[in-house]
């Protein structure tokens, strides 16, 4: 009897093995790429990293799928290579012998990547689940965009400097014509006097000086 | 006498302010990003000597022509010309048409440093991704296409149409930004010269610092020695090339602003005994220092950003080796890439064939990608800034140092229109404080018709304005000032102005430059730019997201009515030249015929009621 049921057993682990494979149509390929991401402080990939990787792969299966209470043995884990990359497939707590489909793994990976990422202080490029797209981090959306707020703050400083500028023009002014009566000419240079031609004159234009200037020397 | 009577023509508060203002009207947004431009595809160090060349055989001359005449006849463009003679009024007149049209287009530039400056505030900086698409399943496709930073400046910044007959609407923001930029150059020049000679003590020299601030700082990046190695080395070759000669001319041409009228009519608020012949040389030479200097940190910018290019471009072909041959991470690094790329070909031919890798990966290519004008600063800049650490900060400064680039050389284009609208007295008396009532006016409708440029199409147009405003009126304009002020007022006359202004007469070189050399020089560049502009018809690139092959720009060709509007813009402000020439010829016959028989001397009209 005993022997039967540890005949099963073997036969059991040994076909949950063979399920796991490159290419497999239940679970997926992952990717880790651990010196990229952390550089000098990189910890070295070993068994203990992978025990927290399918228990936090366990944890992901367990939030999405409430009440079924997997655990690590679950978590089969199959053709480890040195990129650090390897194969996994889940089996159902209830029944060893059942894998959970793709679709139901993606989800519980998709709902709690954020968490499995940190485990590991990677991100969703360097943690890389082959196949399965990262979600799209939504930019955070001001309620007023931000650059309307500079925009106001420039302009209501021109403007400001604007309005000063004609009152002051206006209380100068008021402030010269309170004057002007007691003003005396003042003594600043004036402009040279130009030998213009043009039409833009006061006056009538003297004709008879006018014409023969630029051609005849006297 | 009335205190009105004698209008005291502003003055300048000190010789400082002068040299800061023509500096700063001088040294604008083209030593920044075309300059280096014109270094990198010629040749590098070697376009130096064509354009030192150019400095000082077209540029000083010019630039000491304008200083000298308006500095001794006191008055802006309109009236200097009519003082040397009724038939060159045009001249003035032109002057003035081609600086109100590029104020019109080169405040939309502003308008758009001011648009990324109100963006650079933001934690991430807005460009540095791609917005997510309707349905939140991925990224908006128009930006996957392309990059962040394009979809940045043609989407969300000019949300720019695919033609340029395709006028789209008016941009809100985009209208928004204009106005606030006219906003800042009236209150700056709201005073004329009071106003201006204030705001260049920050608008001229504020561009320097923060020049010296990223040349500091970009000479740490790594990449920087790279871009500036490629940027100087000379290639003595490329001086055979003729082009290369005409576009040094024409850069130095157009970048100290001559022939705008505005250096005339800053240097006639100076007073009458100061020497111009020095400051002349020192606008000059500090103009060209300034874009040589301007280049150190741009190449250095540029290289960081070709270095980054290529390590992301590297490190994309090392995941997919190290995942394709499953060897652990980070064993094919960027120095040994090239010895696992030879080693793994070797061995494993059949694996190595299926690993889709980058073949353009190369330094070089990445260095060879050059930028000039908008491209330089709108998209090749803030794609580097955002690798920079700091990059709100650094974003922060540029934006600002372009503005005040622009802004110092607004005032000039703008003193080039109000001057000679104060010196005509066309406005009416009844106006109160014409000046400032007047100044008003002109932003008002300036704004106004600027308006084009705030719609969909509004890029294709300020390039247009740009090509074909900015150039060939400028050289005619310029060619006849040097025969007006040379031929028609006299080389002695004018030698006496300098001698009653400096004291000392110009010296050969000046004279040698002036009668012979330049307009030799300015006739070579107009013959041949209109040679090269004229040989084919002219195309503009419209981004297109439809194109087969976008992110590429499609070439398309100005259709008719467009190339109507070049050759009007060509012509308009150069034909007020022969035009006004006609008329006062025309007037003095009528005049002569008509009172032919009262030439008497000795009758003098003046006193008849």
């Amino acid at each position: 009897m005993l022997d039967k049921i540890l005949f099963l057993l073997c036969l059991a682990s040994a076909l949950a093995d063979e399920r796991c494979m490159p290419d497999t149509p239940h679970g997926f390929q992952v990717r880790l790429s651990i010196k990229t991401a952390l550089g000098d402080e990189a910890y070295v990939w070993n068994e203990n990293e992978m025990f927290l990787f399918r228990a936090s792969l366990a944890f992901a299966m367990r939030n999405h799928m409430n009440g079924q209470q997997f655990e690590v043995s679950n978590i089969i884990v199959c053709n480890e290579t040195m990129r650090v990359s390897f194969w996994f497939i889940v089996t159902s707590p209830l029944d060893t012998s059942q894998l959970i489909d793709q679709e139901n793994v993606e989800a519980a990976i998709r709902q709690s990547r954020n968490r499995i990422n940190s485990a590991f202080l990677l991100t969703d490029k360097t943690l890389e689940f082959v196949d399965i797209l990262p979600t799209l981090a939504t930019l955070y959306t001001h309620p007023t965009p931000p650059w309307l707020i500079v925009f106001g703050v420039v302009m209501g400083a021109v403007s400001a400097g604007i309005i000063i500028m004609l009152v002051s023009s206006v209380v100068q002014k008021k402030r010269k014509t309170n004057r002007k009566p007691q003003d005396e000419d003042d003594d600043e240079e004036t402009r040279v006097k130009t030998v213009e031609n043009g039409d833009a004159h006061d006056g009538i234009h003297n004709m008879s000086f006018s014409e023969d200037e630029r051609f005849t020397k006297m | 006498m009335e205190n009105s009577a004698v209008e005291e023509r502003p003055k300048w508060d000190n010789k400082a302010q002068y040299l800061l203002t023509c500096i700063g009207f001088a040294v604008g947004l083209g030593n920044v990003w075309r300059f280096p431009y014109l270094c990198q595809i010629y040749g590098g160090g070697a376009f130096l000597i064509p354009y030192l060349i150019a400095l000082v055989f077209e540029g000083l001359p010019l630039l000491y022509l304008e200083l000298a005449i308006g500095q001794r006849l006191r008055l802006g463009s309109v009236g200097v010309w009519n003082s040397i003679s009724p038939l060159l009024g045009g001249l003035g007149i032109a002057s003035s048409i081609v600086s109100l049209l590029v104020s019109l287009f080169y405040n939309t530039i502003l308008a758009w440093v001011l648009w990324y400056f109100f963006h650079s505030f933001q934690n991430p900086l807005p460009w540095s991704s791609c917005p997510l698409n309707v349905n939140r399943t991925g990224y908006n496709v128009e930006c996957e296409k392309s990059t962040p930073v394009d979809y940045f400046w043609y989407r969300e910044t000019l949300n720019i149409t695919d033609d340029i007959e395709i006028s789209g609407s008016l941009q809100w923001w985009m209208v928004l930004c204009l106005v606030s930029a006219w906003f800042i150059v009236y209150i700056c020049a709201i005073k004329g010269i009071d106003s201006i000679g204030k705001a260049v003590y920050v608008t001229s020299t504020f561009p320097y610092l923060v020049l010296t601030i990223f040349l500091i700082y970009a000479l740490t990046l790594p990449g920087a020695t790279d871009g500036l190695v490629y940027l100087f080395t000379p290639e003595w070759s490329t001086l055979l090339n003729p082009q290369v000669w005409l576009d040094a001319a024409t850069q130095i041409f157009f970048s100290l602003s001559v022939a705008f009228g505005g250096l005339i009519a800053f240097s006639s608020y100076n007073t009458e005994r100061n020497n111009c012949e020095r400051d002349a040389v020192l606008v000059g030479v500090i103009n060209s220092a300034t874009s040589l200097y301007a280049s150190i940190p741009v190449f250095s910018i540029l290289g960081f950003k070709a270095n980054n290019a290529f390590l992301s471009c590297i490190n994309e072909n090392i995941l997919a080796l190290t995942n394709e041959f499953e060897m652990p991470d980070q064993n094919i690094t960027v120095d040994n890439y090239d010895h696992w790329v030879n080693y793994l070909n070797q061995t494993y031919p059949d694996q190595f064939s299926k690993v889709p890798l980058n073949d353009g990966c190369d330094r070089q290519k990445f260095l060879d990608e050059s930028v000039s004008g908008t491209g330089l600063a709108f998209i090749a800049f803030t794609e580097a800034v955002i690798a920079m650490p700091g990059s709100q900060v650094w974003a922060i400064l540029f934006f600002v140092m372009l503005f005040s680039l622009g802004l110092s050389s607004m005032f000039g284009n703008m003193e080039g229109v109000l001057t000679p609208i104060r010196d005509l007295k066309v406005l009416p008396k009844w106006l109160p404080d014409e000046i400032f009532t007047g100044n008003s006016i002109v932003f008002i409708l300036c704004c106004a018709v600027a308006l084009i440029f705030a719609l969909g199409s509004g890029n294709y147009w300020v390039e247009v304005f740009n090509s074909y405003v900015g150039s060939v009126p400028l050289l005619i304009i310029a060619l006849f000032e040097l025969i007006g002020v040379i031929y028609i007022r006299g080389m002695k006359t004018f030698s006496d102005d300098i001698y009653f202004m400096t004291g000392r007469r110009p010296n050969i070189f000046w004279k040698a430059c002036w009668m012979v050399i330049s307009p030799l020089l300015l006739l070579v560049v107009f013959i041949f730019y209109v040679a090269v502009q004229a040989r084919k018809h002219p195309t503009y690139p419209a981004w297109n997201p439809d194109y087969v092959d976008f992110p590429k720009t499609e070439t398309k060709s100005y259709p008719d009515w467009v190339f109507a509007i070049i050759v009007l813009l060509c012509s308009v402000p150069v034909i007020p030249i022969p035009l006004m020439a006609i008329y006062r010829l025309t007037r003095r016959i009528m005049r002569r015929s008509s009172h032919h028989a009262d030439l008497n001397p000795y009758n003098n009209y003046a006193f008849e009621g």
